[in-house]
């Protein structure tokens, strides 16, 4: 059993150099998908054979993308693109694009003509849960993505490697639910940027390797002794809570994350595929119909301000730092309703705006040092 | 999307000299102002009265009787008559949303924002958008709408009946969407029904069926005349009568105005004349919604050229045909140009530029608008490969003032035209 601090660099290693857990991957002969933002269902591809890795953007220059996307497209979809165009996501036998706002419709269109060599397999969530009949919709979406993906393996998946799937995943879910809990008594050892690095690390490896890694920091974790942290504590609201830079500055400033809804982190931990309720896919399609607070997902009355004054309450978080994801415009919706509730119930904000292509982060510390005295 | 603007202070401007305006434009005005009137008074009877996006089956609430308005719409006159600046400055401002979202929707938020009472800007139409009890979405046009209507129905605590229509990737609509689709539907009407207290008439139904596949013809016929060369319409004014099939549909009103539009259309047709002011040099589509704080400059610098914009993307995005409710289900899965894959669009396009005799393809980068832009570079593209004809882009905003410049549109213009031309001459030199 590795000790923490070689689990944790591990995992570091894999968030700092996706390409190399690909390239392992590819050499033990494994086929691996990427899977876009957010929600794909991992647990086909899993069920299928393959490798579900997660392709999240990163920081890269912008050129060939420019040719696909407008300026105002935000900075994940442009970097992904560009990793297609260049060549950088070689390896992959498809990508899956689920098409839950207006600049992924568009993605999957692009990267169909954009990327030819990578083929493109789409898949649109239903968005009116209430009606019962998206969850025969949804089902009938997951066969379209199998039928794709089985042209890849050559094989059918089976239902017990579906079932087998969704165990991995919802062991997953817990572990990670477990480590998320344990962490905030080691925000010593567990900084914001350690945090996002065993979330993210996630995309780069088959679940069951995560989960078992996980499980040993876990155990690390709990030999240590409870830290008692006396900064500030934090939840994170977003698409993504990146990059390290800006989770550095938090850390700068005595500044813990102790809880998260970050499209790429918690939010897709929150909600396990129920164990029973009929066949993997609609077991699946039901996790689907009760995924919540998230602005990718329609509902009604705009629960997520009242979730977030939860999320503050049981972590003991004093306030809420909005990493709103450059021009998306699903999050830019929620945000004036989830700000007032959260101020309405006496927690501070503040938005940053996260932005991949950014090299300058002075405004943005000077802004978290402001709001940390507001803490 | 969507939309136009119909009333007195229509934004096409009429040529100079004034020609008097045309019967079916002072009925599209009359239709429009009856509409609002219709909202008012429904209000004053203690009916309820609903919002809608603009490519909803408009037919179930014409059935039902209930009157319903039509942000996208409104937000466009507001935007082309040159009063957005406040609605801009406030949702911006006080009411905290991001610039870079959708100006359609940020004139409509503050604007309901002080229909709530939680807003002061001054209600330029003195407030004829009346407060809605419910509102009616579909996500065909874009996911945009979805997060606007959330919104507003948590501000003005009132319901969404909403049918997802689904983004479609593929190159049909398929089963399983029409499906789902007509499951909502079904749903739908039994929810509105009991929220509003009205019944279901299955045989009234019928009637507004055949009325609104009536008007889709027509407007499509209206809309397909201006394949004649030179063209009997400058091309922009058919924008301005947009809204009958947007927020009319089902209406025999609609039936009589589109009847009155083409008459008009074949009587210039008749004796060799047209709207169009200048002799008619070019002929080209134009991509996207108009740029309709800016109409005014668009018209003027495409007559200096003589270019007529003869074809538009969504024209035909209310050309809806169906004949029964699983119809209707795959109809509205299909029927706007931005719930569909590159290929349609493409297709769609193709068949226009070529039906219409296009020289060129002038495409709004509309700020607002990431469903229409961010895949269009690839269609115009492909789209101006597959035509052999060339494009230019231009940046802009539907109903946001402050995106455009005015030395971009015409240089880029006159870009497309030195390409058009060399096009021409070739052509002529055989
Ligand atoms: S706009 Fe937002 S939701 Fe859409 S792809 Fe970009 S980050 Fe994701
Ligand atoms: S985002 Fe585009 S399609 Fe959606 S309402 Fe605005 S202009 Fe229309």
């Amino acid at each position: 059993m590795a000790d923490l601090q070689t689990n944790l660099a591990l995992l570091e290693a894999a968030c700092r150099n996706p390409r190399a857990q690909l390239d392992s991957y590819l050499a033990q002969g494994k086929k691996v998908i990427g899977c876009f933002p957010a929600y794909t269902p991992e647990e086909l591809v899993y069920a299928s054979g393959m490798i579900p890795m997660g392709l999240w953007g990163g920081h890269t220059e912008l050129k060939l993308a420019k040719s696909y996307l407008p300026a105002f497209a935000c900075p994940i979809m442009q970097s992904n693109l560009e990793f297609g165009l260049n060549g950088t996501y070689k390896g992959l036998s498809a990508v899956i694009i689920p098409a839950l706002c207006d600049t992924l419709r568009c993605m999957t269109q692009n990267w169909r003509f954009g990327v030819p060599s990578i083929p493109m397999i789409p898949i649109v969530y239903p968005q009116n849960r209430k009606s019962p009949a998206s969850v025969e919709y949804l089902i009938s979406e997951y066969e379209s993505v199998l039928v794709m993906l089985s042209t890849i393996t050559g094989q059918m998946m089976s239902e017990k490697a579906l079932c087998d799937a969704i165990d991995v995943y919802n062991a997953h879910n817990d572990v990670i639910r477990e480590f998320a809990a344990l962490a905030n008594d080691h925000l010593d050892v567990i900084t914001p940027k350690v945090r996002h690095a065993v979330m993210k690390s996630a995309f780069f490896f088959s679940k069951d390797q995560h989960t078992a890694i996980v499980k040993e920091l876990i155990s690390g974790l709990k030999q240590l002794p409870v830290y008692s942290f006396t900064g500030k504590k934090v939840i994170l609201t977003g698409i993504t809570g990146e990059p390290d830079e800006l989770l550095d500055i938090l850390a700068e400033n005595e500044i813990a994350v102790v809880g998260d809804d970050l499209a790429q982190e918690m939010r897709q931990y929150r909600t396990d595929t129920p164990e029973k309720g009929g066949g993997g896919l609609r077991r699946l399609a039901l996790q689907w119909n009760s995924r919540h607070g998230c602005s990718l997902i329609h509902e009604d009355g705009k629960p997520r301000g009242t979730m977030l004054v939860s999320l503050c309450k049981e972590n003991g978080a004093s306030g809420v730092m909005n990493c709103l994801m450059k021009f998306c415009d699903p999050e830019e919706y929620d945000q004036p309703f989830f700000e007032a509730d959260l101020v309405a119930a006496g927690y501070h904000t503040l938005t940053i705006e996260v932005d991949t292509q950014n090299t300058s982060y002075e405004q943005i510390r000077t802004r978290v040092q402001a709001f940390c005295e507001m803490l | 999307m969507s939309d136009t603007v119909t009333d007195e202070n229509s934004a096409a401007p009429a040529a100079k000299p004034k020609r008097p305006k045309a019967l079916s434009m002072i009925m599209i005005g009359e239709q429009t102002q009856a509409l609002f009137e219709s909202a008012r008074l429904a209000k004053e009877n203690g009916e309820k009265v609903g919002w809608s996006a603009s490519i909803f089956p408009q037919e179930i609430a014409e059935t039902l009787g209930l009157v319903v308005l039509y942000p996208e719409n409104h937000s466009a006159g507001i935007a082309a008559r040159h009063q957005a600046d406040p609605f801009l400055q406030e949702c911006e401002g006080p009411l905290g949303y991001s610039n870079d979202l959708c100006a359609y929707a940020k004139v409509n938020l503050t604007y309901s924002s002080v229909l709530a009472g939680e807003s002061e800007v001054e209600l330029p139409d003195g407030g004829k958008m009346v407060r809605p009890d419910f509102l009616l979405l579909t996500n065909n046009i874009c996911n945009q709408l979805t997060k606007w209507y959330e919104n507003l129905a948590r501000q003005l605590d009132i319901p969404i009946f909403f049918i997802d229509t689904c983004y479609n990737p593929y190159d049909y609509v398929t089963e399983t969407r029409v499906r789902y689709v007509r499951a909502q539907i079904d749903q739908l009407i039994r929810d509105l029904c009991e929220f509003t207290g009205k019944t279901w008439d299955d045989e009234k139904f019928r009637k507004i069926m055949k009325i609104s596949q009536c008007n889709s013809y027509l407007w499509e016929r209206a809309n397909n005349l201006m394949d004649r060369k030179p063209s009997p319409l400058s091309g922009f004014e058919l924008f301005n009568y947009m809204s009958c099939m947007v927020c009319n549909r089902g209406k025999e009103s609609t039936t009589a105005l589109l009847e009155q539009l083409n008459a008009e259309i074949e009587q210039h047709i008749a004796e060799g004349t047209s709207t169009y002011p200048v002799e008619e040099q070019f002929r080209v589509s134009w991509d996207g919604i108009a740029c309709w704080p800016y109409l005014r400059h668009n018209l003027h610098t495409l007559k200096e050229y003589g270019i007529n914009m003869v074809a538009s993307s969504y024209g035909k995005a209310w050309a809806i045909e169906y004949d029964d409710l699983d119809g209707m289900a795959r109809a509205y899965c299909f029927a706007s140009t931005n719930g569909d894959n590159a290929s349609t669009m493409i297709s769609r396009r193709l068949e226009a530029l070529k039906k219409f005799g296009c020289e060129g393809t002038i495409y709004h980068v509309n700020r607002s608008c990431k469903v229409m832009d961010c895949q269009m570079m690839e269609v115009q593209r492909q789209l101006s490969a597959l035509a052999g004809v060339p494009f230019t882009s231009f940046d802009g905003d539907q109903a946001d003032y402050r995106n455009y410049s005015e030395a971009q549109f015409e240089t880029r213009l006159q870009g497309l035209v030195e390409v058009m031309t060399q096009n021409k001459e070739a052509k002529e030199n055989g």
